[in-house]
């Protein structure tokens, strides 16, 4: 009983602050939206018995969200909160093609016999996923690892103002060029 | 609570932000349209977990989810900053570069 009524609620605050995010007039707004909606999804998580991964979908949210916030307000220039904006094209057919979207999804999940439950879930699924982890699928680890490095990497060479492929040209044999950096930095090239 | 509700919020969750994904014009706002997408996946994915199969790999599944959710958040980001920074651009109509 109780975990139906926290269930319904947080279905309503999933979907309606998911909506919220294209219906209000701020980009700050949108955010914090996002962020509930984010939120509710990760309580659903954990009545869905996945502690750990409800733990996390919460946790990244909250903190992303607020670096969503940051980054808005770096670049856009203005105080978001303040801001109205409605910056949308091909609303109609975005919202038509959703619609079907829905309708197909919705359709597919009550009218398919989904079978019954095979097995029975371990008494304690953080240590069974911990496990699973670092025993049968570490596989996952070693894949999602470098990948996660490659990101990070990847991020700052694009996000980057000016890098050594600036100064140095693409095969990094030209003659350095400091004048436009702030600190000559470098290793004395 | 029982798979068909999960699953029901899950597509609703899936279809606004691809509403989102496919109507706003920042790039950021369809960065968080595709992010809700993601969402979606990862209720539905914990529902088929508890409802069909709670066995551990399912939930090493969603691990996979949220890592990819994260790398297309931060590239997202760096390409947005890029974007900002090489043409003073933030909707995606202004940076139609590879369609010139």
């Amino acid at each position: 009983m109780f975990v139906d009524v926290v269930f319904w609620v947080m279905t309503v605050v999933a979907v309606v602050m998911g909506a919220a995010v294209f219906v209000v007039d701020s980009m700050a707004r949108a955010t914090y939206a996002l962020a509930l909606s984010f939120v509710a999804v990760g309580v659903q998580v954990l009545l869905l018995h996945q502690d750990y991964v409800g733990v996390i979908v919460i946790l990244m949210m909250v903190m992303e969200m607020a670096v969503m916030a940051v980054y808005m307000v770096m670049f856009m220039g203005m105080n978001p909160a303040l801001m109205p904006m409605s910056m949308v094209h091909d609303k109609r057919k975005a919202l038509a093609a959703a619609s079907v979207v829905f309708l197909t999804l919705a359709a597919g999940a009550l009218l398919i016999p989904w079978p019954t439950r095979r097995g029975q879930p371990s008494s304690d699924t953080t240590r069974a996923l911990g496990e699973a982890l670092m025993g049968s699928k570490m596989l996952v680890m070693t894949v999602v690892s470098p990948v996660m490095v490659a990101t990070i990497v990847a991020g700052i060479v694009i996000a980057s103002k000016r890098s050594r492929y600036d100064r140095l040209g693409d095969d990094l044999r030209g003659a350095a060029d400091h004048s436009a950096d702030p600190q000559r930095g470098g290793v004395g090239r | 609570m029982t798979l068909q509700t999960v699953l029901l919020l899950a597509a609703a969750l899936f279809s606004i932000g691809l509403y989102g994904a496919i109507s706003q014009q920042v790039v950021v706002m369809v960065m968080m349209g595709l992010e809700l997408m993601i969402n979606g996946l990862i209720l539905a994915a914990a529902g088929f977990w508890w409802f069909l199969f709670p066995h551990p790999s399912g939930q090493v599944l969603l691990m996979v989810i949220i890592a990819a959710m994260t790398v297309e958040m931060a590239i997202g980001f760096a390409v947005a900053t890029l974007l900002h920074r090489d043409h003073e651009a933030d909707m995606t109509d202004m940076a139609g570069d590879l369609s010139e």
